[in-house]
């Protein structure tokens, strides 16, 4: 309370010039021992708001979270400070005096000297995400720390257990994991060699700090950027990597947490993979993912506001108390013809994981159906009546949904029709109704909520519904065929142009699959009675196939996690796929058949 | 066409019967906690089905307890019997039990849940328009294997599944007539008894040869309009971990049909929500 008071009467003893010129909000510094040695502490903004603390990486100061604090003071208490061995703070003794124990014990120390009465959020990149997961996982720490945000750097303990799990099981994904990330980390190697990194650091590598930023890591020169004490923080943190990487990554600790974390994927990050983070529900049940489209310090330098509007969102959040109940993923999810079959299956997969969805149909009472439905599994979700074949109507639609929820992270084209026909068979009639909405009402989908996506930047993922038979030719599929081949040449074509934006395109390519397209799928030269028969016998044969919306879903999901780009589902779907590979004459044979 | 075979003192009897089960039903429900397990649901509803005088059954009493109500990773008929399931806060729960007095069979379904459940909840709200749409179809006197694809289709608009198809046989239903065998009372075949087993092995072969079936599911042998008589109607649905059903008498006459009692706890809930929604 003392210090609380003593800062709003003389609210800087020693101005600090903020070095960015876009902020207007003055610091307020301070000095908080711990450990025995003194750390430099820098405020913002109002204490009566919640107290958010960052801490900074390696070769960094706290002057790399610049953009971040001035757009969080605003409505926020900002506080930043060197960590031991960087900037204006002491510097250990020893190689001993880096270790996490002590780090996390600073970071608790800063949060009891600026806010004594009220617990406080914690975000923080690289080192200083390792350093605070050592307070977030101490035992109890849920009494001083609400919320927390960590952007590339995962918790060693954690990290120790994830290298085991892989080793222990060396299925060929954990064996590319591990390759993968070991031959991101060499520079943790070559760190561990006695005078090599320090005399790089000082010979050379301080000195073009800035040109590794620009070309590596995107991030525009400025003044004031990398801070004048790059070479001496450089140097003495490499003790960080010393002290901890190899006693922590032999010996993990069960570090477990209750406080609630978001974890800030950086899309192009160079030095920490995604997949570091599997399974990391394990430790942190209350677990937040959210992708940023940046590089490991463009997302700090460049997206300082996006980066600050994730902080803002899951502040506030947490302070709702919104992250108690299943894990609230945050994303927004769109998708068409989510009233049933596989976009409703779909729909509450990606709401059971608390998602936020926008769920639209060309029959309005079945989209709300499964907005309820969602809901009872803990999505929140919003019905929408709309046309896919529609174009206007899919624009105005993207609008509405950028207007009242935001830009989506993952579309779903997933509204489509049956149709079965022989070319001579199908009218112009036929044919145009199958390509709007299997080819049209995608482009349209894919146009108006790619345009959103790529101008917010963050990335986010577009799922396109092919089908099987996009590769698998059939005499009686002649227009459906077709319009789903489009729509797999579209995905990949879309996913080369948006790759760069963070953007991914998969497309799904499903088998048979019990839902309802079989129900109302056309045929071309039936009367109508005959097409009841007929589609009474198909769905029948769906039926009996047996394979359920829901596995199809569970795919949708893996690749928006995976980003692999061509999806097979079905075991008829992947054999038909590696057999169009090795004998394509064989298929063209088999596409005489009058099946379909 | 057979005649309608009973009169209004053998549906009194079949009434008295299902009445009896449902109030079994009842009284176990409200001695049921968390920790009791499925064994000791069915002992109790044995013990209470007998105390009231009954003397056979039709098969043995069920109880299913959490994601088993939906009969999730059910790969056996074995795995239909009470196993050593306990009930924990907010399960789902169904009970299951076919008493015979006097040869007047009953075959009733209960279902419920202890603590809160949100999913149970809108199950068992929507489970009213499957009572509904299958006595309106019957009365239509659509085969039944229509009627059985009606009931689909209105599973699928609502976004659930059909678990009855996980039911030997696929049946949403099947006959149950007054059994006159002279088997041993009390003794069981994989969970059948043996007078059951007597009399609807021997109403099967009759109504094959007429080209009907006294079990009601989807196929073939189900596309025939409802034959006069009572069915034991047994809609059940499931959403995700959660199932529920209803189980009871529909008397198909001639020319009509009507469920035997609507004095049951299920229709007794609709009406209370109907009323506190007003």
């Amino acid at each position: 309370m003392r210090n609380r008071r003593i800062r709003r009467a003389a609210p800087s003893p020693h101005p600090h010039p903020h070095p960015h010129p876009s902020s207007s909000v003055p610091e307020r510094r301070r000095t908080v021992h711990s450990g025995g040695l003194p750390l430099a502490v820098f405020e913002q903004g109002d204490p009566a708001d919640p107290t958010v603390i960052l801490v900074h990486g390696y070769p960094d100061t706290h002057v790399v979270w610049d953009d971040v604090a001035a757009e969080l003071a605003a409505d926020h208490h900002v506080v930043r400070y060197d960590v031991r061995g960087a900037g204006e703070s002491g510097v250990p003794h020893s190689r001993a005096g880096y270790r996490l124990e002590l780090l996390g014990a600073d970071l608790f120390a800063v949060a009891d000297a600026v806010s004594p009465d009220a617990p406080v959020h914690v975000v923080a990149h690289d080192w200083g995400s390792v350093q605070s997961w050592e307070a977030v996982t101490a035992p109890g720490a849920e009494q001083r720390i609400v919320s927390y945000t960590t952007m590339s750097g995962p918790s060693l303990d954690h990290l120790g257990h994830w290298i085991r799990h892989r080793m222990r099981r060396p299925t060929p994904r954990h064996v590319k994991q591990l390759l993968v990330q070991g031959a991101h980390s060499w520079y943790i190697t070559a760190f561990h060699l006695p005078f090599l990194a320090p005399a790089t650091w000082r010979l050379w590598l301080a000195r073009a700090w800035p040109r590794v930023l620009r070309d590596l890591e995107e991030v525009t020169e400025r003044p004031g950027h990398p801070q004048a004490t790059l070479k001496q923080d450089a140097v003495r943190g490499i003790e960080l990597y010393r002290a901890n990487m190899r006693p922590t990554l032999r010996n993990p600790r069960e570090r477990p947490t209750e406080v609630p974390v978001q974890l800030v994927t950086l899309a192009r990050d160079h030095y920490v993979g995604e997949f570091l983070s599997e399974g990391l529900e394990r430790w942190v049940p209350r677990l937040t993912r959210r992708t940023v489209n940046a590089t490991h310090w463009s997302a700090l330098l460049e997206q300082g506001p996006v980066v600050a509007g994730l902080v803002r969102d899951f502040v506030a959040r947490t302070a709702a108390g919104e992250v108690q109940g299943p894990p609230d993923d945050g994303r927004l999810v769109v998708i068409t013809g989510a009233g049933s079959g596989i976009g409703r299956a779909t729909a509450l997969a990606f709401a059971e994981r608390g998602a936020a969805l926008a769920l639209a149909d060309l029959d309005l009472p079945s989209a709300q159906r499964t907005a309820e439905l969602c809901e009872l599994v803990g999505g929140r979700a919003t019905a929408y009546l709309l046309d896919v074949s529609d174009g206007a109507a899919v624009d105005a639609f993207a609008q509405q949904v950028a207007a009242a929820h935001g830009v989506p992270d993952v579309v779903v084209n997933n509204a489509g029709i049956g149709h079965s026909g022989t070319f001579l068979q199908t009218t112009e009639k036929e044919w145009q109704r199958v390509l709007d909405v299997n080819l049209w009402g995608v482009i349209h989908g894919c146009r108006a909520f790619g345009t959103l996506m790529t101008e917010r930047g963050q990335g986010g993922h577009i799922v396109n519904l092919a089908s099987a038979a996009a590769y698998l030719p059939s005499k009686v599929l002649a227009a459906y065929a077709t319009s789903k081949a489009a729509v797999l040449m579209l995905s990949e074509c879309l996913g080369a142009e948006l790759a760069p934006h963070g953007i991914r395109v998969s497309a799904i390519c499903p088998g048979i699959v019990n839902t309802n397209i079989t129900r109302t799928s056309t045929f071309s030269g039936l009367t109508p009675a005959e097409q009841a028969a007929k589609q009474q016998r198909v769905s029948r044969m769906y039926a009996r196939r047996g394979f359920p919306p829901e596995k199809v879903a569970a795919e949708i999901l893996r690749a928006v996690r995976t980003g692999k780009p061509v999806v097979p589902v079905t075991f008829e779907a992947k054999a038909a796929r590696l057999l169009g590979r090795l004998s394509p004459a064989l298929l063209r044979r088999a596409a005489r058949l009058n099946v379909g | 066409m057979p005649r309608f075979p009973y009169d209004d003192r053998d549906l009194d009897r079949f009434r008295e019967t299902q009445q009896l089960a449902y109030h079994c039903a009842e009284q176990v429900a409200a001695w049921i906690e968390p920790g009791v397990t499925e064994r000791q649901a069915t002992a109790e509803l044995r013990r209470c089905l007998v105390a009231a005088g009954v003397q056979d059954f039709f098969h043995v009493p069920f109880a299913w307890f959490g994601d088993r109500t939906a009969f999730r990773h059910f790969h056996t008929p074995l795995q239909f019997f009470a196993g050593n399931r306990r009930l924990a806060e907010g399960m789902p729960y169904v009970l299951d039990c076919a008493p015979i007095v006097d040869g007047y069979t009953a075959d009733i379904g209960y279902g419920g849940k202890v603590g809160d459940n949100p999913i149970w909840d809108r199950l068992a709200a929507d489970l009213q328009v499957y009572r509904e749409l299958i006595l309106r179809e019957v009365r239509a006197r659509r085969p039944l294997d229509e009627v059985y694809a009606a009931v689909d289709a209105q599973i699928a608009a609502h976004g659930y599944d059909n678990r009855h198809r996980v039911y030997p046989g696929r049946v949403i239903g099947h006959q149950v007539t007054r059994t006159s065998a002279r088997g041993p009372a009390g003794v069981n075949v994989f969970g059948f008894g043996v007078r059951t087993l007597q009399t609807l092995g021997r109403e099967l072969i009759s109504e094959r040869l007429h080209g009907r079936s006294p079990l009601w599911a989807d196929g073939r042998s189900s596309r025939h309009a409802p034959t006069p008589g009572l069915w034991a109607v047994e809609p059940h649905i499931g959403f995700r971990e959660v199932g529920i059903k209803f189980e009871e008498l529909l008397v198909v006459t001639e020319d009509d049909a009507y469920w035997l009692d609507d004095d049951l706890p299920h229709v007794r809930r609709w009406t209370r929500q109907k009323e506190t929604a007003r």
